[in-house]
């Protein structure tokens, strides 16, 4: 087990490497000059512009540039925004925002999604799972900033519940709307597979056994059904969460929350390259370390799945 | 010049009604209220700084907005556009060339130092040395000793006479330098920003009507904190406790908490809201020109755009233009048709420089105009302007294209590049080859802003690279006037001129449109688009 952890982390390090790489190259192919952009429809004196190419390294070749930027990284010196804040600093700042709002939204879909998928899915053909069914289908349906505006003016600003965005500090009542946002179509697709795979699971021979055998329904149905149907709900949920904490640039721009997906927009925006590569950087890292955790997990769920060798 | 992120990605900036100046801004009375609360806090949008908060690295709206409400220069610009004076006893000159400036006593940054003339000096110094690489250089060229090519650590043409006095001494006359003054390049800086510049820039010091919050009040991408400065003694009256500026990414959550009442006031209504907000905020909607002037240009080194053919095709050009249906159908009547070449907002704008019927629309003679260039040489190729596609301006250029293909019977299209650097890159380096989107928000209220920097012979900005040196005459004799009103005549007369060469083609205004909850009163916008907070009162 150790072994198989320790072997999956060194597989990261060319991951690594190499995503950053690719985005400093992508970053640093982007066509127009950043340091122009600063100056609006003003054209700024030649010699100013040469200044400042010097300072952030602007005026040599890629490789230079991206070997500036590897050997920040070794003395944990991720750069500077051009605002003159520490990148450092700037993740601290925003991943425990995003971090909150993906739990949050994890919360929300895993709850509600599993709960009544498995009722849609052990009384299959009944009005509550047709209503299931629509409602999901309706909200996977609707992109995410539809579904985002409609609950920022119903919820937010008709009805008054929330505030329609996050005020300073994010804190976790304001977040609760947008947790919900996002949650809505990952709920929408966990309650499909909840219930498809309870179906499943409810036909097999060891669920006819234990029903045979006399247990009761409350008993049958959390232990023997419902543990074997989360197997690809858990792969579902894991990846999402990757996928959650990695921010959300169009819900995190339309509620303002101070995130991760807010602020490297604005940094692909400004062409700010030490800020866009280091979240993406941070990105893969916790997406690697998510993906592991979520294979980890199988073996939990099911002991047939084992990594010691 | 002030950049509007915001406005140049979303094209968020612009409103009706122009020549509104007043009119629709006017907070009303406070008596129907609750007596107003001098310790609320005003609450309001913003967008994070580009740069650290230093008034001379600064060059856009988000930390412009921050640095005036936290500085005092010499003068301060009232709600239309007149310097009045800030730190400055008085602002002198006989010849337009030096400048004896006395400042008021009594007046401290927020660390307890005195504000005095070598406050100005050493931070003025600062902002012009090549070393320190500030955004805002250029607000010094004009001052004696300055250089782009080689570092000057100290400026020959500031001599500071005692505490409170300082002399300025220019390279040439200068008629309008005093109106700059109000600018936030001109910002003295306290002793202690030169001791650790980089931290300063994050909790900057200074001595205006208001002040940081205390350290950390700067929260990078989310908002800053400002409480009033009982120290300050200048013109701005501060009528609230504070003023506290949340960035936003998006136009569209401000106004959606504006409409919630989580936002007192919003400098400018998202796109999306344009056909609404009028009846959202019924008179809390504000909708007033701006010191904005959007165009596109058409170099001379363009095939058939030189000489006389040039000429008349320009005016042919402008001429199918018909600006009235665009700016009504395209802006909903958020911006409005140029008469000139500034902004309505300004000191000295007329309606009526001569030849401006050039910016009429008429087909008919378009046509004509258009004939005789082809009679001088057939016209080939398809008309292009170029723009960025990232700031909005798809629905208008495709609208030019269209009214110029059905007047004057040729191709024209948009050529969109994705983002602004792109864009800006290509007619920097002068490889553009297409007619291109230009724009100029101004530094100060005054004509000169518009035209010098854009049109002047080898100026900056002239990215068309216009010459002509009967404008370059008069724009020098408008500078070397003592009279103001001298002064203006002379740029209208330049103006003239550009209404018959048409170094670019002029659209229309950009208006500020923004809007106020219930609880604040007196809101007026300012010149510059931006609020004037200090006046601002809350119930």
């Amino acid at each position: 087990m150790a072994r198989y952890i320790l072997f999956r982390l060194l597989q990261a390090i060319p991951v690594l490497l190499g995503t950053t790489f690719l985005i400093y190259f992508m970053v640093f192919a982007m066509p127009g000059d950043p340091l122009l952009a600063l100056f609006g429809d003003k054209t700024p004196n030649p010699a100013l512009l040469e200044q400042l190419r010097e300072q952030y390294h602007l005026n040599e070749p890629f490789f230079v540039q991206y070997l500036y930027y590897l050997g920040g990284i070794f003395r944990f010196d991720f750069g500077v925004s051009y605002s003159g804040q520490p990148v450092t600093e700037i993740l601290a700042q925003t991943f425990p925002v995003t971090i909150r709002l993906a739990i949050l939204a994890l919360l929300f879909e895993m709850i509600a999604g599993i709960l009544i998928g498995l009722v849609s899915g052990i009384r299959k053909g009944g009005i509550f799972d047709a209503s299931a069914l629509v409602v999901s289908l309706i909200l996977i349906s609707l992109p995410i900033f539809v579904t985002a505006f409609l609950g920022q003016y119903f919820l937010g600003i008709a009805l008054g519940w929330f505030r329609p965005t996050v005020g300073a500090g994010a804190p976790i009542q304001d977040l609760i709307l947008p947790a919900l946002v996002l949650a809505s179509i990952s709920f929408a697709q966990i309650v499909r597979l909840t219930r498809s795979s309870v179906i499943e699971t409810k036909n097999l021979d060891f669920v006819r056994t234990a029903y045979s055998k006399g247990l009761s329904s409350k008993r049958i149905v959390p232990v023997h059904i419902l543990r074997n149907s989360l197997i690809p709900v858990v792969t579902y949920l894991g990846t999402d969460f990757g996928v959650l904490l990695v921010g959300a640039t169009v819900t995190e721009g339309i509620f303002n929350v101070p995130g991760v997906g807010r602020t490297l927009y604005q940094a692909i925006l400004k062409g700010e390259g030490p800020t866009v590569v280091s979240f993406v950087t941070v990105m893969v890292l916790i997406y690697l370390v998510v993906n592991l955790l979520v294979d980890l997990l199988y073996a939990v769920l099911d002991p047939r799945i084992r990594y010691a060798k | 010049m002030r950049i509007n992120r915001i406005g140049l990605t979303a094209v968020a900036l612009v409103a009706a009604g122009a020549l509104t100046l007043t009119g629709c801004s006017g907070g009303g009375t406070t008596d129907s209220k609750p007596s107003a609360n001098a310790s609320a806090i005003i609450t309001t949008n913003g967008s994070e700084p580009q740069n650290p908060l230093i008034p001379t690295n600064t060059n856009e709206v988000g930390g412009g907005k921050i640095l005036d409400a936290i500085f005092a220069g010499l003068v301060y610009y009232d709600a239309d556009g007149k310097p009045v004076n800030d730190m400055a006893e008085s602002i002198d000159t006989d010849d337009s060339q030096t400048f004896t400036i006395k400042l008021k006593e009594g007046n401290t940054f927020t660390n307890g130092e005195d504000v005095t003339a070598q406050n100005f000096v050493d931070a003025w110094n600062y902002g012009a040395a090549l070393d320190n690489k500030q955004l805002s250089s250029y607000f010094f060229e004009d001052i004696e000793g300055f250089s782009y090519d080689e570092n000057v650590a100290t400026l020959s043409g500031l001599k500071v006479v005692d505490d409170t006095t300082f002399t300025v001494t220019l390279k040439q006359p200068t008629a309008d330098f005093p109106l700059r003054l109000g600018y936030s390049a001109f910002y003295p800086l306290p002793k202690a920003a030169f001791e650790d510049i980089d931290a300063f820039g994050q909790n900057p010091i200074g001595n205006g009507p208001y002040k940081l919050d205390g350290e950390g009040a700067w929260k990078h991408d989310e908002s800053i904190a400002l409480v009033k400065n009982d120290d300050y003694k200048g013109g701005r009256e501060v009528k609230n406790g504070g003023l506290t500026i949340t960035f936003y990414a998006q136009q569209d959550a401000a106004y959606s908490d504006l409409i919630a009442g989580n936002l007192d006031i919003l400098d400018a209504i998202p796109d999306s809201a344009f056909g609404s907000y009028e009846s959202d905020l019924g008179d809390r909607a504000v909708n007033q020109a701006a010191a904005i002037f959007q165009s596109f240009a058409i170099p001379e080194r363009l095939e058939h755009f030189s000489g006389e053919e040039g000429k008349l095709r320009r005016q042919a050009i402008s001429m199918a233009i018909n600006r009235d249906e665009i700016t009504k159908v395209i802006f909903q009547d958020t911006r409005t048709p140029a008469k000139d070449f500034t902004s309505p907002v300004i000191d000295g704008f007329s309606e009526d420089i001569k030849g401006n019927e050039v910016l009429t629309f008429d087909a008919k003679k378009a046509k004509e105009l258009w004939d005789q260039a082809d009679a001088i040489s057939p016209w080939t190729g398809t008309f292009q302007i170029a723009y960025n596609a990232d700031g909005g301006h798809q629905g208008w250029v495709d609208a030019v294209s269209n009214q110029l293909k059905n007047t004057l019977k040729i191709d024209a299209s948009g050529a969109p590049s994705p983002t602004f650097a792109e864009v800006r890159t290509a007619i920097t380096d002068r490889t553009i080859k297409t007619a291109f989107r230009t724009g100029w928000q101004a530094d100060y209220p005054g004509l000169f802003n518009f035209l010098g920097p854009l049109y002047a012979t080898n100026a900056g900005s002239n990215d068309g690279d216009y010459s002509n040196p009967e404008f370059d005459a008069l724009l020098k004799k408008g500078q070397g006037e003592t009279s103001e009103e001298a002064a203006n005549k002379d740029f209208q007369d330049a103006q003239a001129i550009l209404m018959e060469d048409l170094p670019v083609i002029p659209l229309w205004y950009a208006n500020v449109n923004g809007g106020y909850g219930e609880d604040v009163d007196n809101v007026k916008f300012g010149w510059n688009s931006v609020p004037l907070y200090y006046d601002v009162t809350k119930g």
